[in-house]
């Protein structure tokens, strides 16, 4: 009786829809007959490059998932040391905070503003240009002010390694940043204090404390950290939506899901994406649930 | 003496650059929204941001009133609270119901039943949007209703949209609550139990008020959730009349993608409600998400 509600909801809108997709994924799109894996096939034969490039998109959710956590996680925990050492350590949190109470909607806007081309309007070229480096070929082969969001860069670099997926995975960083940095400052305030003053008397540098001490102890928090950053990164669709539309080579494959379910309306390759999707998480959730039942035994 | 605390603060100097360095690179991009978001549309296309700030004679409320009048901008608002607040009620009340059947309750199963309920945490959406759409457009229930100005079922519906976000965010929801319940002193609920308290009776005058800080971080993480969504709005929400905030952005964006006075206005107004909730009750925020970090 109590479960009831949530039970029905749950089987409703999450484990029987999950298992239409699985079931949806090997069907035609348009039909409803039985395609066998021809959707898979489609998606990892991609035969369309120009209309959906389905490895670009895998490519890049890979990309996503290492530059994103890695540098999310490296600088929330950065932001926490370097926080606990001022008095201000409020304000500095608070400041890079802030971003996680805004939608990844209206951080599109803000960023799209950002990099604007126009040096007079842009921020970010504008303090390039300032600094002498606006009309550098480094990063454009024309000499014009940086077009962060449509720029593929060097034709050297094979493809997910775009200056403009560079510069939305900045922007993922930017909102995300806030949620590594209070999650790993409360796990930094949790660590036992006689120890790192134990280590300091010894003569340890302050390097060697945190390599050698904090970040060992501190595994845990930055694995739950990461994991969810990871998904994150995985699900990935807002940011990419409203800033390029996938277009330009950003596509993720939750925005190429959206356009193959819901713009070509072929819902079979779509179901198929999801499935793609999920079954990368899988292996996310097997760790997360393995951190959960960790704390169980530890309560 | 003097010479050594000089030197410590010399020293410390670049630990103050780079907190310093952080603060304005995290901050800067919201106030450059705020600011050209006042400023003239034809001064926005010509100079910087920074330089209304030697001239603030110059900022106007015109960008906000052309917003709010066109655009869906205004009722975007207004179809973000009507989804936001009845979605986070829903979703409040329907997992405490089952977190306190999973924390205080006996009955076969429980902890698989619990344990599945977690797993579905990273289920992600876009394994169950296409599925949900066609039971939508199929079961539809084309009664009007006219104070929400849709229908009571579908995909131009709210009723519709506060369900799924509701069960989206049950899987969370659970884990959070079922984890603050269990940790409240088995001692009280016992002897409330032998006092001859039924079930209902220490749920509603135990267990809840015993709870309201981690209700509190959920509503506040549902709220802002919904409010911040646009995939599932995009998806089950057909109805152009009834689209979020969220959804009339990310349209303006794609049709007038460099008109920067009325985007920067526009997200700035999706932006302010978000944003005072979290500086109100910033406290219940961190708690939650430090309590809970796993959301999917």
């Amino acid at each position: 009786m109590w479960l009831a509600p949530a039970l029905a909801l749950l089987t409703a809108f999450l484990v029987y829809p999950s298992l239409d997709t699985l079931r949806r994924s090997f069907m035609l799109g348009r039909s409803d007959n039985f395609a066998g894996l021809s959707n898979y096939r489609y998606i990892f034969e991609n035969p369309e490059p120009f209309v959906a490039d389905a490895h670009a998109a895998i490519l890049t959710n890979v990309l996503w998932l290492v530059g994103f956590t890695v540098v999310t996680v490296g600088l929330g925990l950065s932001i926490a040391v370097l926080a606990g050492r001022v008095r201000y350590e409020a304000a500095v949190k608070s400041a890079v905070f802030i971003p996680m109470g805004i939608s990844f909607v209206a951080a599109s806007v803000i960023w799209r503003f950002m990099y604007d081309v126009n040096p007079a309007v842009g921020t970010v070229n504008a303090v390039l240009t300032s600094a002498g480096m606006g009309r550098t070929a480094w990063l454009q082969s024309e000499a014009s002010p940086q077009t962060w969001l449509t720029d593929l860069g060097p034709e050297t670099l094979p493809p997910p390694l775009q200056i403009n997926n560079f510069a939305l995975i900045a922007v993922g960083v930017w909102i995300w940043a806030g949620f590594a940095t209070v999650v790993l400052s409360a796990g930094l305030k949790g660590l036992p204090s006689e120890i790192l003053e134990a280590a300091r008397v010894d003569g340890a540098s302050e390097s060697q404390v945190f390599w050698r001490i904090v970040v060992p102890l501190m595994r845990p928090t930055i694995a739950v950290v990461a994991t969810t950053l990871v998904i994150q990164a995985l699900k990935l669709f807002d940011l990419v939506w409203v800033m390029t539309g996938g277009r330009f080579g950003t596509d993720v494959i939750a925005t190429l899901y959206y356009k193959q379910a819901f713009v070509f309306r072929d819902f079979g390759v779509g179901a198929a994406l999801a499935v793609v999707l999920f079954l990368w998480i899988v292996p996310v959730m097997l760790l997360s649930l393995r951190n959960f039942q960790l704390q169980e035994e530890i309560r | 003496m003097r010479a050594r605390s000089v030197a410590n603060i010399m020293r410390r100097v670049p630990v103050h650059l780079v907190a310093f360095g952080v603060i304005v690179v995290w901050s800067v991009p919201t106030v450059a929204l705020l600011v050209s978001s006042f400023r003239d549309p034809s001064a926005i296309s010509a100079t910087g941001w920074w330089n209304a700030l030697t001239s603030p004679r110059d900022l106007t409320l015109d960008n906000y009133f052309a917003v709010l009048s066109q655009r869906n901008i205004g009722r975007g608002f207004v179809n973000s609270l009507l989804i936001s607040m009845p979605g986070t009620a829903l979703s409040v009340m329907v997992a405490s119901l089952a977190a306190y059947a999973f924390a205080w309750m006996k009955f076969p199963g429980r902890n698989a039943l619990f344990l599945l309920v977690v797993a579905l945490l990273v289920v992600p959406l876009q394994m169950t949007l296409i599925p949900v759409l066609r039971l939508y457009t199929e079961w539809a229930i084309d009664v009007p209703v006219p104070i929400l100005g849709g229908r009571l079922f579908g995909t131009s519906s709210f009723p519709g949209i506060w369900l799924a976000h509701t069960a989206y965010g049950l899987p969370f929801a659970i884990f959070l609550l079922r984890n603050f319940f269990g940790s409240l002193p088995r001692e009280v609920l016992e002897s409330a139990h032998l006092d001859g308290a039924g079930d209902m009776r220490i749920f509603f005058r135990i267990v809840l008020p015993l709870s309201r800080p981690a209700i509190a971080a959920l509503a506040i993480f549902q709220f802002l959730w919904i409010w911040n969504d646009l995939l599932v709005a995009l998806i089950l929400l057909g109805d152009p009349t009834l689209a979020p905030i969220t959804l009339a952005i990310s349209n303006l964006v794609s049709s007038f993608g460099t008109q920067y006075q009325l985007l920067t206005a526009a997200a700035f107004v999706s932006m302010a409600l978000p944003l005072a909730i979290f500086f109100a009750l910033q406290r219940y925020f961190v708690e939650g998400i430090t309590a809970g970090a796993i959301k999917g």
